[in-house]
């Protein structure tokens, strides 16, 4: 295992200080991918600090048409919420058990992994990221590969979904991993159909030529023939872009089936 | 660096290294070798215990993270000579054959019944297990324990 220094925050003041002091530090969650990382060198910090201890940052509450979910809620308890069905399915679909029992949707948003479930739901239902410094437009949180809008240091505090009208999540998920090969999240809401897809890019996106197509007619059909520009998607031993591509329209069209249902 | 963790209803308090994980101090630091280290890339699930009730994979939980925790591993579910109905079923129903991964089984398993609704299919045993592999691919007898066990817990 690497080597580091593990620093447990019990205050937000002082888990800014432990990471302001180090010249190389990360902070932990639930550590569902950052522990596999330093196992694998991919990350290699000096310190580790672990925000586990800091209270109020797991509560999950409803009001007024807003389900708030704070950043060290963990995914098993995101998937026994059921404010919005599709957000708990989501949330039960990621990673196993034990991957559900531990990492939280916090963690996940702050890492950015390409194929990471939450911000397919993050763009689809159009939430809002509160940090303790800001709030941050979901629209405006995924910048690219493994890179947010967070500045460093930055810790999210909590996460905002609005209750869509209704909404769905289909993956086509990697057999071993869990992860999406390719996620969408298709809802309607209060301020229009919003259509996030995951897995196929360099981070998630919204996929505004399927919101216009689904806003004047809610069915799969309105999606045949728009072409999907797979150009830019991801290519590996998994998948190629060109499959991407083709697999965002039919989870598309799988997410609309289910909320249409 | 000291680490406050109940572990089957002991308290201990352990002076580990900073990047111990919570499977070396089970097994090296408390000697529970019960709680065996597959993969260590936290995809095998031979390493799953409880930890404050919920099913974890023990290599992949740092010591410092489960500081004040309440821990059970597979040494902790009988009671003396009376064995957890699951480990009587995996017995009944032969769900074991190089045993290797059977305690991470038993564990997540225990978990996956006692946290459901209602009774499980086995097609949802199936799923509810699906971090934990049997490299001898017993899988077959294994969803027969779990469905046998969850009428008598």
């Amino acid at each position: 295992m690497y080597t580091f220094n593990f620093r447990r925050a019990s205050n937000l003041e002082e888990a800014q200080q432990l990471h302001q002091s180090s010249s190389d530090a990360v902070y932990v969650s639930g550590g569902m991918t950052l522990i596999p990382s330093l196992k694998l060198r991919l990350a290699s910090p000096d310190d580790v600090v672990d925000l586990s201890r800091i209270d109020g940052l797991s509560a999950i509450s409803s009001a007024d048409g807003v389900l708030s979910v704070g950043a060290m809620a963990r995914h098993c308890d995101v998937a026994a919420t059921t404010d919005i069905p599709a957000l708990a399915a989501l949330a039960n679909r990621i990673g196993d058990a034990q991957v559900r029992n531990r990492g939280t949707i916090g963690g996940s948003l702050a890492n950015n992994d390409p194929a990471a479930d939450y911000p397919a739901a993050v763009l689809g239902l159009g939430a809002t990221i509160h940090t303790n410094r800001r709030t941050i437009a979901g629209d405006d949180f995924f910048v690219d590969l493994f890179e947010t809008a967070l500045d460093d240091g930055e810790i999210i505090m909590r996460v905002d979904f609005p209750t869509p009208k209704r909404a769905a999540y289909a993956k086509f998920a990697n057999q071993a991993s869990k992860y999406a090969v390719v996620g969408v999240m298709v809802a309607e809401t209060d301020s229009g159909v919003r259509v996030g897809v995951t897995g196929a890019g360099a981070c998630a996106f919204r996929l505004t030529s399927f919101e216009d197509a689904l806003s004047t007619n809610m069915s799969a059909s309105a999606l045949a023939g728009i072409d999907v520009d797979s150009s830019d998607f991801n290519s590996d031993l998994h998948a190629s872009a060109a499959y991407r591509g083709s697999l965002v329209t039919v989870m598309a069209k799988q997410a609309v089936e289910q909320l249409t249902a | 660096m000291k680490v406050d963790l109940t572990v089957n209803g002991s308290q201990h308090t352990v002076d580990v290294a900073d990047n111990a994980l919570l499977s070396d101090v089970l097994r090296e630091t408390l000697g529970l070798t019960g709680t065996h280290v597959g993969c260590d890339t936290s995809q095998c699930g031979a390493c799953t215990v409880h930890l404050d009730g919920r099913s974890v994979k023990a290599c992949t939980v740092l010591a410092g993270q489960a500081d004040g925790g309440d821990v059970t591993t597979i040494e902790g579910i009988a009671n003396g000579d009376d064995l957890h109905p699951m480990q009587v079923a995996f017995r009944a129903n032969h769900a074991l054959q190089c045993g290797f991964c059977t305690p991470g089984m038993i564990m997540s398993a225990i978990d996956l019944v006692q946290t459901a609704d209602s009774p499980l299919s086995a097609e949802e045993v199936r799923e509810g297990l699906e971090g934990n592999f049997c490299r001898c691919t017993g899988y077959h007898n294994i969803v027969k324990a779990v469905l046998d066990a969850q009428a008598n817990m």
